[in-house]
Parts: C-alpha cells; sequence; structure tokens
C-alpha cells in the first residue's frame, strides 16, 4: 500500500523500533518522576547506555549481554543522581544538566575506539507463520526480543503502580513525602530504587539505539531523544499507557520522516530533521493549555528536595 | 551515623569556599581520569592549567583565553538572571546559533558593499534574534504554562537543523568550490570583529561580555528588577505578595538570556569563527551553564568561573597536541566539576554532625 511515494505497511513497521528506545527512556522516567524526583540527565544515561552496550558487545560478540552493560551502566549513573540529589540534597534540576553533560562528555571518551565498528546483530523473533500474515505479520511479528520487553515493561509498570503494594508505597512517597516518612516509609531508598530503575530503562534504550537502530556508534548520537522522553512523560500527564502512546506517536513522526527523506521529496533534509522536535514542542503546548486549568497530573512533590528534619 | 542538620542561613564561607574545593577535588579526579588513559595526572593538570599562562607557548595561549573566556561570560551572566528567579532556560546554545545566522544574513546580503553601519547593525539583528529565539519558550510559559526547560532544550536542536541548512543551503558560499559554509566575514572588513588589541585576543565580544557582567551587577544588586528576581526565586509565595508579576520575570529573565546568548553568537560568526558552517556551535550555550553555576550565579564569580573554565578548554588543546589526550577528557573534566559543586554545595545549606542524630 503505497500513498505518496510512502509505503503505509513498512512505515507502520518500522514505527515500532523506532519507537523503542523513546518508549523505554520514557518508562523509566515516569517511575522516578511517580516517586517525586525530576531526573533531567535522561540524556546522559542513554548515551552512556549506548557507548556501554555498543561496548560491550562487541568485545563480547552478544548483544544480550550489551543491553545488560547499557542497563546498568544507566543505573549506575542513575544511583550517582541519586546520591547527589537524595543524600547531598543538590539541586535536581542543576543536578540533571549536570548528568547530561557528564554522560555525553563520557560517552565520547568510552566511544573513541569503537566507531566505525558494526555491532553483533540482534537477529528478529521467529514467530513461526504468525509472522508469515500479510500486512499484521510484518507490523507486529517481525521485531526483536527488545520491542517486546518494552511493551512488556510499559505493562509492568502499570500494574505494580496500579495494583500493587509497592506501587502505592512509590506514589504515597511521590504525593507526599513527608506523610510518607510519618508512616515509616524511607523515602529516600524508595526514591534511590525508582531512580535506579529509571536509569536502567534509559540505559536500555540507549543500547537499543546504538545496537539495532543506527546500529553503529557514533558521538552524541541520541540527539535529544533523551530529552524527547521527558517530554513524552508530560504528554502522557504520568500514566503509563499514555506514554505507550506518546512514544509511538513521536516513533512514528521519526519514520515517517525519514521515509519521506528515502522517498526524495523536494524537502531539505535538515528541514525534514527539526519535525521530531516541533513536533513534541507543539503536543506539549497543546497539553499545557488543556491541563491549565484542570486537575494537576503530576505528583505533587516532583521535583521538592526531601529532608527529614523538618 | 552522619546526619545533615539545617543552618538557619546559609554559610557565608562555604558560598564562596565551594567552587574552589569543587575545583579541587575536579583536579583530583580529573588526575585519576587521566592516569587512566595512561597519562602522567600531574604532568595533565599541570598542561592544561599552567601551560596556557606561563608556558612556553603562552603569548599565544593568553590570547586564546579571552577569546573563549568571551562568549562564556557573556552567555552565563545572561543564564544566571534567569537561574536566580527559577526559570531554567537550558536552550542557550540555540540562542546563540540565531544571533549568528540573523547577523551572518545582514553580513552576507550587504556583501560586498563597505559600510560603519554594518558592524552595530549586524549587533541589533544578533541580539535580536538571540531574543526572539528564546521568547518562544518564554511566552509558551506565560500563555500555556508550557515547561520553559524542555520547550528551549527543543529549539536548540531545531536551530541546529537550521544552520546545517543555512550553510549547505542559502548561505552558501557561491564562490566556494561546493563547499559547505558562508563567506569568511573575516575577509569582509565592515563586518569583521577583529582583535582591538593585537595578540591579547580582546574583540568586541569580550567587550560585551565585561559590559554584561557590569550590567547584570546592577540589575541583580542595584536595582529593584533584581530584587524581584531574587525573591522570586527564593520565596515564591512571598513574592506574589510583594506585586511581582510572574509572567513578565519569565519574559524578562528568558528575553535578556536570549539577547546575550545571541550577542554572543553574533560575534563569534563576525570574528574568531568568521563563517556560518554546520560545525559553527561547539556548545558554549551547555558550557555557560557549568560557568553560571561555578560563579555562584554572580556575575563577578561567572567572570572568574569564564575564564577558567576557559583555560580547561585551551589546555584541553595543549593536552590534546602534546600527551594526546582525548579531546572528550576535558568534556568529563567539565562534567565533574559541576558535579562536585552541587555536591560540595550542601555544606552551604547543612551542618555535618557526625554521632547520634538528637532526635
Amino acid at each position: 500500500m503505497i500513498v505518496g511515494g510512502i509505503d503505509v505497511i513498512t512505515l507502520t513497521a518500522t514505527l515500532m523500533g523506532a519507537s523503542t528506545p523513546v518508549l523505554l527512556a520514557a518508562t523509566g522516567e515516569l517511575v522516578a518522576e511517580k516517586s517525586g524526583v525530576l531526573n533531567l540527565g535522561v540524556e546522559g544515561m542513554m548515551i552512556i547506555g549506548a557507548v556501554a552496550g555498543f561496548a560491550a558487545a562487541v568485545t563480547t560478540g552478544n548483544p544480550v549481554l550489551g543491553f545488560v552493560a547499557g542497563a546498568l551502566a544507566g543505573a549506575l549513573l542513575a544511583t550517582l543522581f541519586a546520591a547527589l540529589t537524595q543524600l547531598l540534597l543538590s539541586n535536581q534540576v542543576a543536578t540533571g544538566l549536570a548528568l547530561t553533560l557528564f554522560g555525553l562528555g563520557l560517552s565520547a571518551l568510552i566511544g573513541k575506539g569503537y566507531e566505525g565498528v558494526r555491532p553483533p546483530g540482534t537477529p528478529k523473533l521467529d514467530f513461526g507463520p504468525l509472522s508469515d500474515i500479510p500486512v499484521l505479520g510484518r507490523i507486529l511479528f517481525s521485531h526483536d526480543w527488545v520491542v517486546y520487553l518494552s511493551l512488556l515493561l510499559v505493562a509492568l509498570v502499570w500494574f505494580v503502580l496500579r495494583f500493587t503494594r509497592a506501587g502505592l508505597i512509590l506514589r504515597a512517597v511521590g504525593e507526599s513525602h513527608d506523610a510518607a516518612h510519618a508512616l515509616g516509609y524511607r523515602v529516600v531508598a524508595v526514591r534511590f530504587a525508582a531512580l535506579a530503575f529509571g536509569g536502567a530503562l534509559a540505559g536500555l534504550g540507549g543500547a537499543y539505539l546504538s545496537l539495532v537502530r543506527v546500529p553503529q556508534w557514533t558521538e552524541g548520537m541520541t540527539a535529544g531523544a533523551g530529552w524527547i522522553a521527558l517530554a513524552i512523560v508530560v504528554f502522557a500527564s504520568w500514566r503509563p499507557w499514555r506514554v505507550l502512546l506518546g512514544a509511538y506517536l513521536f516513533g512514528g513522526i521519526t519514520a515517517l520522516q525519514l521515509q519521506l527523506q528515502a522517498a526524495g521529496y523536494a524537502i531539505p533534509v535538515h528541514i525534514l530533521s527539526m519535525a521530531p522536535y516541533l513536533v513534541t514542542i507543539v503536543v506539549l503546548v497543546i497539553l499545557s493549555a488543556i491541563h491549565r486549568h484542570g486537575v494537576q497530573a503530576a505528583p505533587a512533590c516532583l521535583g521538592k528536595p526531601f529532608h527529614a528534619s523538618s | 551515623m552522619i546526619t545533615l542538620v539545617r543552618r538557619p542561613t546559609p554559610s557565608k564561607l562555604w558560598t564562596y569556599a565551594t567552587p574552589l574545593v569543587a575545583v579541587i577535588a575536579t583536579m583530583i579526579a580529573g588526575g585519576l581520569l587521566f592516569s587512566l588513559l595512561g597519562k602522567h595526572p600531574v604532568e595533565a593538570i599541570r598542561v592544561i592549567f599552567w601551560e596556557p599562562l606561563f608556558g612556553a607557548n603562552a603569548s599565544y595561549f593568553r590570547g586564546q583565553l579571552l577569546v573563549k573566556a568571551g562568549p562564556l561570560i557573556l552567555i552565563a551572566a545572561g543564564l544566571a538572571v534567569g537561574f536566580r528567579a527559577g526559570i531554567w532556560n537550558i536552550g542557550a546554545e540555540g540562542q546563540y546559533i540565531m544571533g549568528a545566522l540573523f547577523a551572518a544574513w545582514l553580513a552576507l546580503r550587504i556583501y560586498p558593499a563597505e559600510s560603519h553601519w554594518l558592524f552595530p547593525a549586524m549587533i541589533v539583528l544578533g541580539a535580536l534574534g538571540g531574543l526572539l529565539w528564546a521568547l518562544i519558550p518564554a511566552l509558551l510559559r506565560v500563555f500555556f504554562g508550557t515547561s520553559e526547560i524542555l520547550v528551549s532544550l527543543m529549539l536548540v536542536y531545531v536551530a541546529e537543523n537550521l544552520l546545517a541548512y543555512m550553510a549547505f543551503g542559502p548561505m552558501k558560499n557561491p564562490e566556494g568550490y561546493g563547499f559547505p559554509g558562508s563567506r569568511n566575514l573575516q575577509d569582509y572588513p565592515s563586518a569583521y570583529n577583529h582583535e582591538l588589541i593585537a595578540g591579547t585576543g580582546m574583540h568586541w565580544g569580550v567587550v560585551a561580555a565585561l559590559v554584561a557582567v557590569i550590567f547584570t551587577y546592577v540589575l541583580m544588586h542595584r536595582h529593584i528588577m533584581g530584587f524581584r528576581i531574587r525573591v522570586a526565586g527564593e520565596a515564591p509565595k512571598a513574592a506574589r505578595f510583594a506585586g511581582v508579576m510572574p509572567a513578565r520575570l519569565v519574559i524578562f529573565c528568558l528575553g535578556l538570556g536570549g539577547a546575550f546568548a545571541g550577542l554572543a553568537g553574533m560575534f563569534e560568526v563576525a570574528g574568531p569563527s568568521g563563517q556560518i558552517t554546520d560545525s559553527f556551535n561547539v556548545g558554549y550555550g551547555f558550557t555557560a551553564i557549568i560557568v553560571a553555576f561555578l560563579g555562584r550565579l554572580h556575575p563577578l564569580g561567572i567572570l572568574l568561573a569564564g575564564l577558567l573554565m576557559a583555560l580547561t578548554y585551551i589546555g584541553g588543546d595543549m593536552a590534546q597536541l602534546t600527551l594526546g589526550l582525548p579531546s572528550a577528557a576535558i568534556q568529563v573534566f567539565q562534567g565533574m566539576l559541576l558535579f562536585f559543586l552541587l555536591a560540595f554545595d550542601v555544606l552551604t545549606n547543612f551542618r555535618i554532625r557526625i554521632g547520634r542524630a538528637i532526635a
């Protein structure tokens, strides 16, 4: 099916893969923000995940180990952020920026020897006859395991936040850290865990970028994906399923933009490349306009420092 | 058991000591990093911090110091005003690009006519370019409550793409043998932001940076607007009672930061860089955030912090040349500096008590 030089089925099929890095990072950031911490370092954690995952996969020849290393590296950087903001009570906005600047630098340093190398491939899962279903098979059953893992993680986060005691505590900490503290919950410990989880997912998303999407290591390759993940959390009003929607919407635009470039439209490449960022701004504006006078969707303690003395 | 006890008022001593302690800690941690890279740590630190100022080729490098510090100080001085009010413009990199594009557009349009009015007009357009780009997040924040953090940052990527488009398209040098990039404004006397005193690196952008430091000092410490900005940042509720209009403050702070960043971009494209190319921006807009914090958001502090940060850039180049230290190592070094600064800042607001906590 071809519309205006664009193959719609290919577009839909690439959409899921294109969305996965941002989906993973946004899901992780959602959990961190639900615990009341704004970590603006997603971009830094993603790029560290991208380089660590790439280096590990190339060195061991095993892409799975690459994804594990990416997640670990992201979690490690998030723990650093947690130590600064939760133990040393530093400003969350400034620390998040520091994390991004540091991550971009460190990744460039680590990645020096890996430029121009090809990583081991991550095969697409074989669903047997399912993959051969026309249209649907290509769209739904032609992906690698990380794509399905990301969907599973969205469902898991939704379930845990909504139906479990752990999720309730996490939300309580994010809505009112003083009340949660008075009830005997360990606010700082909960936030450490939430941040580490968020970092791991951002790292995993970064690794997916360098191991599957591109697949190559180049300096600064996340190109704002981490910031877009932050915007998607706002877009989603802190709800997991809307994060999925937002990420796929964004992935769709990215995929469409790349297809338009390939289809040889007379629009300059650089102008097309602006599209994801412009669309993110437009969506943010629409959302904030809607929420302006409505219910505040953000966790009440988001971005506020917690100190047990008061 | 180590506990933190909040100080009744921030410590004066630690306010000033934190940046120094952070710099020393960064040197130690940086030394460790350099030794991991197989370089002699003391030698590397010496090459970065000593050689450019007092080494054999110092006369060349000392000039570079002002060239690099100029834009950093100019941008950081503007950003700090907003940061004081709790308004986070992190898109200075984009505003810097837009300032350069606006100014270069005029110069390339007029070329090759010579006029004394061109350079002042470029200054106005540079400031205007940055200002307009920063007004986008400001107005969106005021009218729709959209996060200025995310919008200003997204606009950096838009500006970068626009820059590349201009460098490869409309602004490409017609006599450039097909190479991307505009005409070199250094060869265009009316537009060239030349060195004012030979060998010092002093150009109009450095003068503008000094003016910006004095201007923001007067604004923040001698003017009612500065009082409003500080109240808004430190006690938002009190600010509302004092009649501070948040909307005006947002527009003022973002606009000022944008105009300064735009000016920095203009002086850079007309001087040291000379050309619109897709690699025109080198991250001054982001490093300026570190400069603003390292300078304690105070204009005079920013002046010193800008010089120090410029030194790490030049020292980094030197270490790359003589020791083969990767350029990214300096980026890590700068990031670490901000980390240590934020970490040690705990001492400004808290006292550390070792032993049993008093309930």
